[in-house]
């Protein structure tokens, strides 16, 4: 067991654990932050995307031990009251059936549009490939990542 | 107007003080439509007091309305279009409506499923009734408060008038008395063109916390004390426990206990949804999810056959056995095909297949179980909430009354969470820990340990006379596990000489309803084969069909009562989409085109598509989509739903496969298993309804099965080649 000092959402959290164990379950299990998902664990499916800084990345395979000083933003702390952007696309398209792995997509399009604002449709596809929607619903995700990409940030 | 008598959901209508507090841990959601956040609360501001009047529905005192709704939520979107139903006929503003997920209560709701598209077909009337009713009684009220006749007395969005004397009163002013009164006999049911909310655009409940990761899923379930529980089963199908080292790994850090367990004790009651149950398996109980899943990979377990050890080629081998020299087992013959295709001018046949599936819900299998001498609480993501609580009471002992089984919002479903097994698995870990837990699947524990998509191989050999009329249609379907063919269904009834087989193979894999079961595979083969029949023909695909369908009208052959489908239903979506699609004038330039139609779940569905192969992969550009399923609840979720099915079956055919060796799952994660992804989605999709105001029927499966079939014909047309092995693109199945 160690302890590491992280920056989450502006926040220092302090926790307590094995040094191998993904930032992933830090978060769902040590800090109560059920908004990271479970899906595969090996960083295929993408519904544990983070930003560390601002790249989208899977908590499922990064180690406490290795996220050091970098910030952490997982969907908790993207938006004040859920009113980023691609959270109000999101909305607006209706883009959820089940749910489950959409805030990994919505993580992963929130780091797309802060690098690349305007995405062409193979930019968008190129960077939602990482993140299965076992529903189908990759339509609405294409739009509504257009939609967002056409809203000024708040 | 319809006067309806409302003894029939009168089980429905018994008050409940169960529900007034409404309090599952999960709480209530908030609505997606209010575009002012501002309005939004004011508009559900808590009431002072609740009243309610039947068990779908109470009233607060300021008007707000809570609705429950009664069937689990796994995607499908029923959370929002079962209290729609309900706000309709209420008369309600549904900006003052607070959907909350009802737990199980047969008392009041009836077939509390998620399975077969039915919770709108089968809760349509009891929907419509409770909020009917509860109007009534709320216009009954205000007649009494304003001594006027209730004839006089009308509602608009959650207000009651009477024009004469110029009164009116919101419901909430009107819920204390009107929740006093005696359930009425009779009452009237809206005509269809005066709905207000079914058939509009209404946005997911729930969206506002999924888009924001609040807790809402099974997984996210946390309580004080709760313990994390996972499960080491048998590696393979056809294998028991031997026995474990259970010490080696107790003393692991994190982990509270390790112990194999008996789920299912010898003689406990059985029912259909533990059809896969595992008797045995070893526990592993922590602290937290990371350190239970190294104690598991840390475990030692001896296992030894108990059966078989099955491999794919073994099934695909005796899949071809059975469908060679099967003794012939007609389950429906009109005519005489043997006779017919001797004297056919022509004789066209091919044989279809396809592989096991995994369902692969992104949530992977839990659930939460505290279990005490005294009660036992069930929370989690379930399609079968009864029948897992049938089953408690038989493995616990324990009566229903102390058992309650509630429902979370499921992150997928897809006919997995129909086998609630894992449910039982949490629940006898809770006794024996004497603890809250949670138990986990990891995805590997999910993908091998599934209840699967069947695999299937089919044969279809068709005769046509000199004209291209269809005259001889002989099917021969086989599965594992399941004889695959539904023999009452197109183009039985429209073909003189018919004759359908099928068989099924024992296997030790368990399986079990995918989203559509059979229909995903079997659509798909069928409107291939129909492709090349006319062909065959020399006839456009659109017209052969269509053809068909008018002997299946004019002339049915066989008891058109047997003959499961409608066949002016089924002509109509394929002439819309034909229009849609701009049929006559083919797909644009660069693209190839292709047409599939199918009817399963009281629902018709035809589609077009349009694609090009690039590097060895489709790429679809555009599928056009025709659907008669009645009345359109919701259409903004309705045309989710077809995406999705449709997204689903071309991934599915396109690059899914589960193979065996020894009993094993060869795949065991998705860097293995191969699902559809967004670059392979296709680029739009257009859905289109039939407006007809036939009483609504089911949406989360129809458009699956037929896509598959556009997908072979729409790469016939692009390749020359056409595809009969299901993935079309996936790993060639190793055989051997």
């Amino acid at each position: 067991m160690a302890v590491y000092n992280l920056k989450i959402n502006g926040t220092r959290m302090e926790v307590d654990v094995d040094p191998t164990t993904p930032l992933l379950w830090v978060l769902r299990d040590h800090l109560n932050m059920v908004g990271t998902k479970y899906g595969c664990g090996i960083a295929q499916c993408g519904a544990c995307t983070v930003h560390l800084g601002d790249t989208a990345t899977r908590s499922c395979s990064l180690p406490v031990s290795s996220v050091g000083d970098q910030e952490v933003t997982t969907i908790e702390g993207l938006s004040e009251n859920g009113d980023h952007p691609v959270q109000k696309a999101w909305l607006e398209v209706d883009v959820p059936q089940c749910g489950y792995c959409q805030t990994g997509q919505i993580m992963s399009a929130a780091a797309l549009l802060k690098s690349n604002p305007n995405p062409s449709d193979t930019d968008i596809e190129s960077a939602m490939n990482g993140n299965i929607c076992r529903c189908g619903t990759y339509v609405r995700i294409k739009k509504a990542i257009k939609l967002a990409a056409d809203q000024p940030a708040t | 107007m319809t006067l309806i008598k409302t003894s029939i959901g009168r089980r429905s209508f018994i008050k409940s003080s169960a529900l007034a507090g409404g309090g599952m841990m999960l709480g209530f959601s908030w609505l997606a439509s209010c575009k002012d956040e501002a309005a939004r609360e004011a508009a559900l501001a808590m009431p002072d007091e609740w009243f309610e009047i039947n068990g779908f529905l109470k009233i607060g005192d300021n008007g707000v309305v809570t609705i429950m709704s009664p069937n689990p939520e796994i995607g499908q979107n029923v959370k929002t279009a079962m209290p729609m139903i309900v706000a309709d006929e209420l008369d309600i503003d549904w900006e003052r409506v607070i959907v909350e997920q009802a737990p199980l209560n047969l008392d009041i709701f009836t077939r509390q499923l998620a399975g077969g598209s039915q919770s709108i077909r089968q809760g349509w009337q009891g929907l419509r009734l409770a909020g009917a009713t509860a109007r009534q009684m709320l216009r009954q009220a205000a007649a009494q408060a304003w001594e006027v006749p209730v004839e006089e007395v009308t509602t608009s969005e959650g207000m009651l008038h009477h024009e004469a004397s110029g009164q009116s009163a919101g419901y909430g002013e009107m819920a204390s008395a009107a929740a006093a009164l005696e359930v009425p006999e009779e009452v009237a049911l809206k005509e269809p063109k005066d709905f207000t909310i079914i058939g509009t655009d209404r946005k997911n409940v729930d969206g506002p916390k999924i888009v924001k990761g609040e807790p809402l899923f099974g997984l996210d379930v946390q309580r004080d004390g709760m313990l994390i529980a996972m499960v080491a089963h048998p590696p393979a199908f056809g294998m028991k426990l031997k026995s474990v080292d259970a010490e080696s790994v107790k003393s692991m850090p994190g982990i509270r206990d390790v112990f194999p367990i008996v789920v299912y004790p010898e003689g406990a009651e059985r029912q259909w949804s533990d059809g896969g149950a595992i008797p045995e398996m070893v526990a592993i109980v922590g602290e937290s999810t990371w350190e239970c899943m190294q104690a598991k990979k840390a475990l030692q377990a001896e296992w030894e056959a108990d059966g078989t050890l099955e491999s794919t080629a073994y099934h695909e081998e005796e899949l071809d056995r059975l469908l060679a020299t099967a003794p012939e087992k007609p389950a429906r013959e009109d005519g005489n095909v043997q006779r017919a295709f001797a004297q056919a001018a022509k004789v066209v046949e091919s044989t279809y297949s396809a592989p096991f599936l995994a369902h692969n819900t992104m949530e992977p299998m839990n659930f939460f179980a505290h279990v005490t001498p005294e009660k036992a609480e069930l929370l989690g993501p379930i399609q079968t909430p009864e029948y897992l609580e049938n089953t408690l009471v038989s493995v616990l002992g324990m009566p229903k009354e102390k058992i309650d089984v509630m429902m979370t919002r499921m992150g997928g479903g897809f006919g997995r969470r129909l086998y609630g097994t894992f449910a039982v698995e949490a629940a006898m870990i809770s006794r024996k820990m004497q603890a809250p837990v949670k138990l986990v699947y990891t995805r590997e524990d999910d993908m091998t340990q599934g209840t699967y998509r069947p695999s299937y191989k089919i044969h279809y050999k068709a005769g046509l006379d000199e004209a291209g009329n269809l005259i001889a249609w002989h099917v021969r379907g086989v599965g594992t596990n399941d004889d695959l063919v539904f023999e009452n269904r197109f183009p039985a009834g429209a073909v003189d000489n018919y004759l359908a087989e099928k068989h099924a193979l024992p296997t030790l894999v368990t399986t079990g309803a995918w989203r559509a079961p059979r229909s995903n595979f079997i659509a798909g083969a069928e409107q291939a084969f129909m492709d090349e029949v006319a062909e065959a023909a020399g006839k456009d695909p659109i017209e052969f069909r269509l053809e068909l369908f008018d002997r299946a009208i004019k002339d049915p052959v066989g008891d058109p009562e047997t003959n499961d489908y409608d066949p002016e239903r089924y002509a109509g979506v394929l002439k819309l989409v034909r229009e849609k699609s701009n049929w006559e004038a083919g797909p644009p330039s660069g693209l190839s085109r292709g047409v599939a139609a199918y009817f399963c779940h009281n629902s018709y569905v035809a589609q077009v598509m349009d694609l090009k192969v690039e590097a060895n992969t489709p790429k679809v550009e555009k599928v056009y989509c025709a659907v008669d399923c009645g009345i359109v609840i919701n259409p903004l979720s309705a045309k989710n739903q077809v995406e999705g099915g449709i997204v689903d079956g071309i991934g599915h055919a396109t690059f899914s496969a589960l193979t065996f060796r020894d009993g094993r799952a060869e795949q065991s994660n998705f860097d293995t298993y191969r699902l559809i992804r967004n670059a392979e989605a296709p680029k739009s999709i257009e859905t289109y309804f039939v407006d007809n105001g036939i009483d609504p029927t089911g949406l989360g499966e129809p458009s699956l099965p037929p896509i598959q079939g556009a997908l072979a014909n729409a790469l016939y047309k692009a390749t020359g080649t056409r595809y009969y092995e299901q993935p079309f693109f996936g790993e060639r199945r190793i055989i051997g």
